[in-house]
């Protein structure tokens, strides 16, 4: 495993394997290693790179390292009333670099962004061993392309970054957990589509296949009190709720976010229309659960095959392949593939910014063109 | 610009017969593909009017297939597209080439779904800003970014721009608002960005095309989210003796945890143009004035809108007004909605610039811009963004004057220089377009601008598509993708390379 100190051993680093057609795997925490297919790369460690460039909590902007580990960051923010609001969560050692690389976000993300939604702007040193800065470290910015979209959620395909900056947002001093119990699928899509279209500003809806649906009222407290009495009478169609603390709620929320509590060797992540949720879970068995209104199911199986996927795809949705035994992440793309155009334009982007494929390890392999290794 | 292309200009008439070809009809002002000087005229400039060019041809196709046809025929033939929405980018960002044609978007004006359950909406790209709020808002949702120029401007140029508004510090820009497009590359291939779901897979292309001022790609359809209308919305109105107390009241509203729905700084000139102009009264002794708008349901509004009220009586402030009704909070925005216009009356001209700073170098930044205003005997008014620190100076000038638009542009470009030094950025929701295309070296190194440019490349490698905007220098993508080669040796032989 490489370690480069900074910026500039990275560099070189990036340099040399470019000249010895060595593709490298960028790594944060390694929590995420097991995550598309198994592949030979040599790893490049970012977790010397840490530390906090700057933070103003009042301009609500946040410099840091990339291999700073994420809990760290979370601290820090939470320690001035703020937060990332996106909801990043990761496994102990999970870094913010890995949180963005990965594009991982929780509950919030439904009415708060993703990843994308935060990451303002970033120093990277791209496939070309060159240093380059985009972006910008103000909350509002439209000054040419706006690369950090492109870089949250990239994998570490486009470029190692060395300092990303992010949007904080202050954190809310209260709140609550709005819980009905005994829903169906059905039901309790339907509910969850009718509070986060309600007006009372529910920041996160999920639904967990043992029959608990969660709504989360978060703000000021004279806001969430008065809203956690109105969404009842909005909904008394859907049943009655009951009202949960921050310690009690957040196993709950921890399992809808994260499906971590699903039994199977296999864990899909679907990203589909909410509409389509009960559909995809009526077929799937028991160990699934709903974040984001229904936009967002974990389901669990122990079957190796694609029919999930294909049933994702029908509904119009994208299955990711999150945990599954070496063989079958050999076998299966850990992301759906998109239309062959999409694909060779993703392609053509990362030659953009990779020409040599130093980042091209074979992980991704729906797209086998462009991220095979030589022969 | 790039000079124009004297083999384009010869084919004049072969393009406007293939144009012609493509999207047939006739109807009013020459129909679908406009060629005559008069007709022409209108299209000669967007809201950016300092910078005037007819343009070669204008074609107004109705469908995606048509859009992509014209664009296969231009790339085949080698001829330049300039796209454009309803024309009011305020950086030029539509501005023709003459020896282009200009690709208007204006009949793409249906909305194709409504699903207030998965609260989306699917419309085409020349669906204007407010039709798609007028569209949703009878269920009680209504589509978050609201630039000043909503009532025109089309959805597919606030894709293009990443358009923002008054209230995009708590809602979001464009980008954040949006779903999925569907896009025309330059050589006619037609792909689906991003779709009706959160998070899809892949690189977010998506991204990286919201924003990109019409050089990657043209946008022919594009799925929004629309968010529930809040209960109801209220405003106080603050004055304080200095910008400097003002700003300081503004950083401990966000420092209490609260991001209020807008968040508006006026100074002294240009308090004093709005009241004259709308008469709202605005108090006229003060050195700025902020108006902090929060919306949500009453309950939240009156507890947020005490706080805000007790935190700028700590900052010193001179007056304060609360609307008691949604009369007198329109009244508050009046002014503010009208400070363009108002400072169109009290100057023959004036230019509207648009760079972000970090708010805490607000006092710096002001009395460096005074002595700016001085140095260049031009006056400036200033409308601010004051939650996200995005400043809109005013520079006050006359075109009659010899001189004084050269002295306006010198005294623009000085005060985007300060909004980099002090770690700010150009732009802020304007765009870079034509208007500060020559300032990217300001804030990007070669380096930066060239890995820009790497990407669009990847979307148009012959450079075709809105060529002269954003960057100062067009490098060909050859050039661009030329790497070093060690030993004789490439790495990875087997992978394609442009």
């Amino acid at each position: 495993m490489l370690d480069p100190r900074d910026a500039q051993d990275l560099a070189q680093i990036i340099t040399d394997a470019g000249a010895r057609g060595t593709p490298l795997e960028l790594r944060g925490g390694g929590t995420k290693a097991d995550f598309g297919a198994p592949r030979e790369a040599e790893v490049v460690s970012l977790t010397a790179l840490t530390g906090v460039v700057d933070y103003d909590p009042a301009e609500l902007v946040l410099t840091v390292r990339p291999g700073t580990p994420l809990a760290d960051v979370q601290a820090l923010v939470a320690a001035e009333g703020q937060m990332l609001a996106f909801e990043p969560y990761g496994a102990p050692g999970a870094t913010i670099g890995g949180a963005i690389a990965a594009a991982v976000a929780g509950s919030r993300r439904v009415t708060a962004g993703s990843a994308r939604d935060h990451l303002l702007g970033f120093t990277a040193i791209s496939g070309r061993g060159e240093s380059f800065v985009a972006g910008a470290k103000v909350v509002k910015n439209v000054t040419g392309y706006d690369l950090p979209k492109l870089m949250a959620g990239s994998w570490g395909r486009l470029g190692a970054m060395t300092e990303l900056t992010l949007k904080v947002l202050p954190a809310p001093r209260c709140t609550v957990t709005l819980m009905a119990e005994g829903l169906m699928a059905e039901a309790a899509h339907a509910l969850m589509a009718a509070a986060l279209g309600s007006n009372a500003d529910v920041s996160a809806a999920a639904h967990l296949a043992h029959g608990i649906t969660l709504l989360r009222v978060a703000g000021f407290a004279p806001s969430v009190e008065y809203r956690c009495n109105a969404l009842p009478k909005l909904m008394t169609a859907h049943g009655t709720f009951s009202r949960l603390d921050g310690a009690e709620a957040a196993p709950l929320w921890h399992e809808a976010m994260t499906g971590n509590a699903l039994h199977g060797a296999i864990r899909w992540r679907v990203h589909l229309p909410p509409r389509r949720a009960p559909e995809l879970v009526a077929r799937f068995g028991t160990q699934w659960a709903m974040d984001w209104g229904g936009g967002q199911v974990w389901i669990a199986l122990d079957d190796t095959g694609t029919a999930l996927r294909e049933a994702a795809a029908a509904l119009g949705g994208e299955a990711v392949l999150m945990q599954a035994p070496p063989e079958m992440r050999t076998r299966v793309p850990a992301f759906q593939p998109r239309a062959p155009g999409v694909m060779a334009l993703e392609a053509r982007v990362r030659r953009a910014f990779d020409p040599l494929g130093v980042f091209a390890t074979a992980r991704f392999a729906e797209d086998a063109h462009a991220d095979q290794l030589p022969a | 610009m790039p000079l124009p292309d004297a083999a384009t200009l010869a084919k004049r008439e072969r393009i406007i017969a293939a144009m012609r070809a493509i999207v047939p009809g006739g109807g009013v002002l020459g129909g679908s593909v406009i060629v005559e000087t008069d007709a022409l005229r209108p299209w000669e400039s967007d809201a950016l009017t300092a910078y005037r060019q007819p343009p070669m041809l204008v074609v107004l196709p109705e469908t995606t297939a048509q859009v992509s046809a014209i664009l296969k025929w231009c790339h085949a033939e080698n001829v330049k597209v300039v796209p454009r929405g309803s024309g009011t980018s305020l950086s030029g960002g539509a501005l023709p080439l003459a020896d282009a044609v200009l690709l208007g978007l204006g009949k793409f004006k249906r909305i194709l779904e409504v699903d207030h359950e998965d609260r989306i909406a699917v419309v085409q790209p020349g669906v204007t800003n407010l039709a798609i709020t007028q569209a949703v808002e009878g269920r009680g949702f209504y589509y978050a970014p609201d630039p000043s120029s909503q009532i025109a401007c089309s959805i597919g140029g606030n894709v293009a721009e990443n358009s923002g508004g008054v209230h995009c510090l708590k809602y979001g820009l464009t980008t954040n608002n949006v779903l999925g497009v569907e896009l025309v590359l330059m050589d006619g291939e037609i792909v689906r960005l991003g779709g009706r779901h959160l998070d899809p897979c892949g690189l977010d292309l998506l991204g990286v095309v919201v924003g990109s001022e019409g050089l990657l790609g043209v946008v022919t359809e594009v799925t929004v989210r629309i968010l529930p209308k809040p209960e109801t919305a209220r405003a106080v109105l603050v004055g304080f003796p200095d910008a400097e107390q003002a700003g300081t009241c503004v950083a401990q509203v966000i420092a209490e945890g609260i991001i209020p729905a807008g968040m508006e700084m006026m100074d002294r000139p240009a308090i004093h143009a709005a009241e004259a102009f709308v008469q709202v009264g605005y108090p006229l002794d003060v050195g700025a004035l902020l108006i902090v708008e929060v919306d949500g349901p009453a309950a939240e509004c009156d507890y947020l809108i005490s706080e805000i009220a007790r935190i700028a009586s700590e900052n010193g402030a001179a007056t304060s007004r609360v609307s008691t009704d949604e009369a007198e909070r329109m009244a508050f925005w009046a002014g503010r909605k009208a400070a363009f216009p108002a400072v169109g009356r009290i100057s023959p001209d004036y230019l509207c610039m648009d760079g972000t700073i970090p708010r805490r170098r607000l006092p710096e930044v002001l009395r460096r811009m005074e002595e700016l205003s001085a140095h260049h005997g031009l006056g400036v008014a200033n409308v601010f963004h004051a939650g996200d620190g995005n400043l809109h100076p005013l520079i006050l000038y006359d075109a009659n004057v010899p001189g004084q638009l050269d002295a306006a542009e010198a005294f623009g470009s000085d005060i985007l220089r300060l909004c980099v030094e002090v770690g700010g950025v150009l732009t802020g929701e304007h765009g870079v377009g034509i208007e500060k295309r020559d300032l990217m070296p300001v804030m990007f190194t070669d380096a930066d601008l060239k890995q820009q440019q790497r990407v669009k490349c990847a979307f148009d490698p012959d450079l075709l598509l809105n060529p002269g905007k954003v960057f100062p220098v067009l490098h060909r993508c050859a050039e661009l993708g030329r790497m070093h080669v060690h030993h004789g040796q490439v790495p990875f032989p087997d992978l394609p390379r442009f």
